[in-house]
C-alpha cells in the first residue's frame, strides 16, 4: 500500500468486522489488517474498471440453473452419529454456552 | 412496564399515525427439508420428532455436505407468490446470511437477499366494519428454518440468565417462505385489527393452497410485527421496533396495540424510540427489548456458492397459476352461500379468524350452523380464558365428531360442553371422553319415566294444569327430572314424556 493512497477501510470498520466474525484482534493487528485488507479491496476493485454495464453480475462460473431434487425422504443420521462431533451433549441434544442477545 | 407508562389508546391515535410492516414466516409442509432429504417436521402429521432424529449432514452443516434444492418447495413458493399477486422473478438466487448463533450449525442461514423468488403483490384484508384494506407485499423469499434452542437455568427459562442452551436441529432446514409487506399507512385505529386480519388472511391463503399446516401454536406460521409512530400531520416517519415471533392471531393484535401505547407515551414525554427487536410476553401482555437491530450489512449477505440460480420457466409459472385455488374473496362468497350464513354470521367467523376451522369442521361432517356455533361460541370462550387461539385447543375433526354426537341426540349441548372440556384436557376424542366420563344422554325412557313419577309425586297438580292447556307447567317437572338425571337427559324428550302422561291420564 502506498503512503499517498489511504486505505478504503478504516480501523473502526475492521474492528467491527472482527467482532462480527468473532475474531479477537489486538489494536496492532487491526491496524495492520486495515492496510492489508485495503490492498485486497483495491485490487479487486480493478475488475470493475473493465466490467462494462453489458456484463451481467454473476455468482457462479458455470452457467447452470435449476438444479433440484425430488421431494422424497432419504436416509438420516442416527442420534449417535448426529452428536458424534458435539463438544458437549445433554441427552440427545447439543449443549452449548448460553449466548445472550443474539437470537436471530 | 407499568400501565402508567402506556398512553391511552384513543389519545395515542389522536396524536400519532401508526405505520406498520409485517414479516410472516410460513413453514412449508413438503415431505422433506429445503436443502436435504431429511424428513420435514412441518409435514402433515409429522410432528417435532425426538431430538436430532430428523437430521442429515446438511442440516448439521457438516464439512463436505452440500445443499440441493427441494423442487416441491420451489413450486409451493411460486404458488404462494402467485396467490399473493406477486410477480415471479425469472431469475432468483439464494444468499448466505451470516451470523453466529447455535440455532444453525454452519454460522449462516441460506436465504434470499436481493433476488427473491416473488415480489410486488397485494393482499386484500377484510375488517370487521365491512371495509377492505389493501396490504401491499414487497417480496416473498425462500429460506431455511433454524434449529430449536432450549435455554436451561435462570429463573424463567428465557435466554436472559440461562446457564447453557440445548440444541435440537430437527427444525433446521425446514423450508420457509418469508412474506414481507411494504410500509402500511392509513390504518389508524384499525391498526391492531388489521394486523390480526392480515395474518389471518395469509393463513387462509396458505391453507387453501395446501402448502403449510399453518398452525401458529406450533410455529408453522410466525409473525414479526414492525411498528413506528408518525406524529399526525408531520409527514415524518418514526423509529420502528420489530416484535419477533408473535405466535397467535390474538397476540398479533395485542402486540400492535401495546406498542402503539408504549411508543406514544415515550414520544409524548419527549423521549426517543430505540430501533430494536422486542419480544412479546403473552402472560403479561407486554413487550420487552431484545437485541439492537443489526444492519443488513452486518449479515454480510453474498450469493450462496453451493446453489445455482432458480429460473422458473414461463410454462411452470402458468401451470401453477392455472392450478391456483379461487381467490380469497371468491372463496369467502362461495362458503357464505353454501353455508347459508347471514352477513353478520359470516363476518363473525372471518373476523374471529376461524374461517379455516369452520370450513374443515364442515368438511369433517358437521353442519355449518353447528360448526360456527361451537367455534365462535364455546371454543372461542375457552380460548379467551386460556389466552390462546381457538384453533390451538381442539382439532376440527374432534369438533365435527362432537357436533355429530349432539345432532344424533347422544349428547345435549350441556353434556357436549363437558365432552369438549375433556377433549381439550387431552382425554381423547369426543367418543372416548363420552365413554370415559360416562356422559351419554339417558335415552332409556324407563329411567326417565321413573324420575318423572318421582317429580310428579310432590307436584300432583301439574298434569291437571297441562290438561287445562297450560303446557308451560311441564317446566316444573322437567327441572327436577334433569337434576335427577345429572343433566344427562334430553330435556325435549322429558317434556314429550310428561305431555304423553298428561294426555293418557285423562
Amino acid at each position: 500500500m502506498s503512503e499517498s493512497n489511504p486505505s478504503p477501510l478504516d480501523v473502526a470498520q475492521v474492528a467491527h468486522l472482527a467482532n462480527l466474525a468473532r475474531i479477537a484482534l489486538t489494536p496492532e493487528e487491526i491496524e495492520k489488517l486495515t492496510g492489508e485488507l485495503g490492498v485486497i479491496i483495491e485490487s479487486i476493485a480493478k475488475v470493475s474498471e473493465v466490467a462494462t454495464p453489458d456484463v451481467p453480475s454473476t455468482s457462479h462460473p458455470i452457467r447452470l440453473t435449476n438444479v433440484f431434487r425430488p421431494d422424497v425422504p432419504g436416509e438420516t443420521l442416527t442420534v449417535e452419529e448426529a452428536l458424534s462431533g458435539a463438544p458437549e451433549r445433554d441427552g440427545d441434544r447439543f449443549k452449548v454456552s448460553a449466548i445472550l442477545g443474539e437470537e436471530q | 412496564m407499568s400501565s402508567a407508562e402506556l398512553m391511552d389508546f384513543d389519545k395515542a391515535l389522536e396524536l400519532f399515525e401508526p405505520v406498520l410492516g409485517f414479516e410472516v414466516h410460513v413453514e412449508l409442509n413438503t415431505k422433506t427439508k429445503m436443502f436435504s432429504p431429511a424428513p420435514n417436521p412441518a409435514a402433515p402429521g409429522a410432528g417435532a420428532g425426538e431430538p436430532n432424529t430428523m437430521v442429515t449432514p446438511v442440516c448439521l452443516g457438516l464439512p463436505g455436505s452440500l445443499p440441493v434444492v427441494n423442487e416441491q418447495a420451489i413450486r409451493y413458493s411460486i404458488s404462494l407468490g402467485l396467490a399473493l399477486g406477486c410477480d415471479i422473478a425469472p431469475t432468483s438466487r439464494f444468499a448466505r446470511k451470516n451470523y453466529f448463533y447455535p440455532d444453525l450449525a454452519k454460522n449462516y442461514q441460506i436465504s434470499q437477499y436481493d433476488e427473491p423468488i416473488a415480489h410486488d403483490g397485494a393482499v386484500d384484508v377484510e375488517l370487521a366494519n365491512g371495509t377492505t384494506f389493501r396490504v401491499e407485499i414487497e417480496r416473498a423469499h425462500m429460506e431455511e428454518d433454524a434449529g430449536k434452542l432450549t435455554h436451561v437455568g435462570g429463573a424463567t427459562g428465557r435466554i436472559q440468565g440461562a446457564d447453557y442452551s440445548l440444541v435440537d436441529y430437527n427444525r433446521a432446514g425446514v423450508p420457509l417462505v418469508e412474506i414481507v409487506t411494504k410500509m402500511i399507512t392509513g390504518a389508524g385505529r384499525d391498526a391492531p385489527e388489521l394486523a390480526k386480519a392480515y395474518v389471518s388472511a395469509i393463513r387462509d391463503i396458505v391453507v387453501s393452497l395446501g402448502i403449510s399446516e399453518a398452525r401458529m401454536e406450533r410455529g408453522n406460521l410466525r409473525c414479526d410485527a414492525n411498528i413506528s409512530l408518525s406524529p399526525r400531520g408531520s409527514g415524518k416517519l418514526g423509529t420502528r421496533t420489530e416484535t419477533k415471533n408473535v405466535n397467535s392471531l390474538r397476540s398479533v393484535e395485542r402486540t400492535i396495540r401495546y406498542e402503539i401505547q408504549r411508543q406514544a407515551a415515550i414520544l409524548a414525554a419527549g423521549g426517543t424510540i430505540t430501533q430494536e427487536t422486542r419480544h412479546w410476553h403473552e402472560d403479561s401482555g407486554t413487550t420487552s427489548p431484545g437485541r439492537p437491530k443489526s444492519d443488513a450489512d452486518d449479515y454480510r449477505y453474498f450469493p450462496e456458492p453451493d446453489l445455482v440460480p432458480v429460473e422458473p420457466s414461463r410454462e411452470l409459472i402458468e401451470e401453477l397459476r392455472a392450478a391456483l385455488p379461487e381467490p380469497p374473496a371468491v372463496r369467502r362468497n362461495r362458503l357464505k352461500e353454501s353455508w347459508g350464513f347471514t352477513d353478520l354470521e359470516f363476518q363473525d367467523v372471518v373476523n374471529s379468524g376461524l374461517l379455516v376451522e369452520v370450513e374443515s369442521t364442515v368438511a369433517a361432517g358437521a353442519s355449518p350452523a353447528q360448526a360456527r356455533k361451537w367455534w365462535t361460541g364455546e371454543i372461542a370462550r375457552l380460548a379467551n380464558v386460556k389466552a390462546v387461539d381457538p384453533s390451538s385447543l381442539v382439532s376440527s375433526e374432534d369438533v365435527a365428531a362432537l357436533v355429530v354426537l349432539v345432532e344424533s341426540g347422544e349428547l345435549t349441548d350441556r353434556l357436549a360442553r363437558q365432552v369438549l372440556e375433556g377433549v381439550i384436557a387431552g382425554e381423547g376424542t369426543p367418543a372416548e371422553v363420552v365413554e370415559k366420563r360416562g356422559l351419554k344422554v339417558i335415552s332409556d325412557d324407563g329411567a326417565l319415566i321413573a324420575a318423572i313419577d318421582d317429580a310428579l309425586a310432590s307436584q300432583p297438580d301439574v298434569l291437571e294444569k297441562i290438561r287445562d292447556g297450560k303446557l308451560q307447567a311441564a317446566g316444573a317437572v322437567i327441572g327436577p327430572v334433569m337434576k335427577a338425571m345429572h343433566g344427562q337427559a334430553d330435556a325435549a324428550r322429558v317434556r314429550e314424556l310428561i305431555l304423553e302422561r298428561a294426555n293418557s291420564q285423562g
